[in-house]
């Protein structure tokens, strides 16, 4: 499954180290846009963006090139997949539970005054 | 007799390689379940944002590096043993592998003795329980890999067992991806 030579994985690695960079350099930038009444904006979306879509670019490329989850068996890709669906829908099931303080003839009293006094 | 591992292939690879598969798998699944738990808790709590604030990104940008280095080890390893069949070839590099784990370990432990000591404890608040468990759950993993990665490299030096160097490597590189999760949520996002 080692298809590729020595210089594509350290290609790879140095697109990876450039990527962390960039994920590290990112939320300081969107500090400073936060500093920006007409930029305050676009602090968040970069946050996001930085931090986060390059975390799943920089897995995607570990994935690919490292374990070379693309030349296995289909059914590999299945599995994997199924095991993502299993989580969210984990998360799906347990965060309204989580998240939500009050809903329809329910509350949450003890954690909401715990989050309102800032202890959890 | 060779191994079973390496010989019977009724799933269209090999036993040994299906069955680190199946591990990857059942990993995706905790260490899913754990980010996805953080994630929902800090959505809901903005005070996490704020302990969040008190780790050091510097080190977990040292450490993300330090990983992503030991994965390009991990993959010129099975590249020497599968492609250019050198057990001794593919032994060096899971050395150096192994050694990027330790390396990791060490500057994680000198974090968290910084952190224990200025009174950031796994019983301090959710933040630093959910902090403590998801790093710890990784670094055992990583120690896991280390000892495993050991056994490998030692057969491996000899000429014997090639195939598991490409599974110990994928098995590596799941731990390096999940890092690659943990560093935005624990360090970046604050």
């Amino acid at each position: 499954m080692a298809s590729h030579g020595p210089q594509h994985y350290q290609k790879i690695w140095l697109i990876l180290s450039v990527l962390l960079v960039v994920s590290f350099v990112g939320p300081f930038v969107a500090d400073a846009l936060r500093a920006s009444e007409s930029l305050e904006a676009l602090a968040l979306p970069l946050t996001l963006l930085t931090a986060f879509g390059i975390a799943f670019w920089k897995a995607w490329l570990v994935a690919k090139n490292f374990m070379h989850v693309n030349v296995q068996p289909r059914y590999v890709l299945y599995l994997l997949a199924t095991c993502l669906v299993f989580m969210l829908l984990f998360y799906a099931g347990t965060a309204p539970d989580v998240m939500k303080q009050a809903g329809s003839n329910w509350t949450k009293p003890p954690i909401a005054e715990a989050v309102h006094a800032g202890q959890h | 007799m060779r191994p079973i591992a390496n010989t019977r292939s009724a799933a269209g690879i090999t036993t040994g390689r299906l069955a680190v598969w199946w591990v990857v798998g059942s990993e995706i699944v905790i260490f899913g379940g754990l980010l996805a738990s953080y994630i929902m808790h800090r959505l809901a709590h903005a005070s996490w944002a704020e302990q969040a604030a008190h780790t050091n990104v510097w080190i977990g940008l040292f450490n993300t590096f330090v990983l992503l280095t030991s994965s390009l080890f991990a993959v010129l390893a099975h590249y020497a043993a599968e492609t250019e069949r050198n057990g001794p070839k593919a032994a060096r590099y899971l050395l150096f592998t192994f050694f990027g784990g330790l390396t990791f370990l060490l500057v994680k432990a000198a974090e968290w003795t910084i952190e224990i000591t200025a009174g950031y404890t796994v019983t301090s608040n959710g933040f630093w329980s959910f902090y403590y468990t998801a790093a710890g759950l990784h670094a055992t993993h990583v120690l896991a890999g280390m000892i495993i990665m050991l056994i490998v490299a030692h057969a491996a030096r000899q000429g014997r067992e090639l195939h598991r160097v490409e599974l110990i490597g994928i098995y590596w590189h799941f731990v390096d991806i999940v890092w690659i999760f943990l560093f935005p949520l624990l360090y970046i996002a604050k």
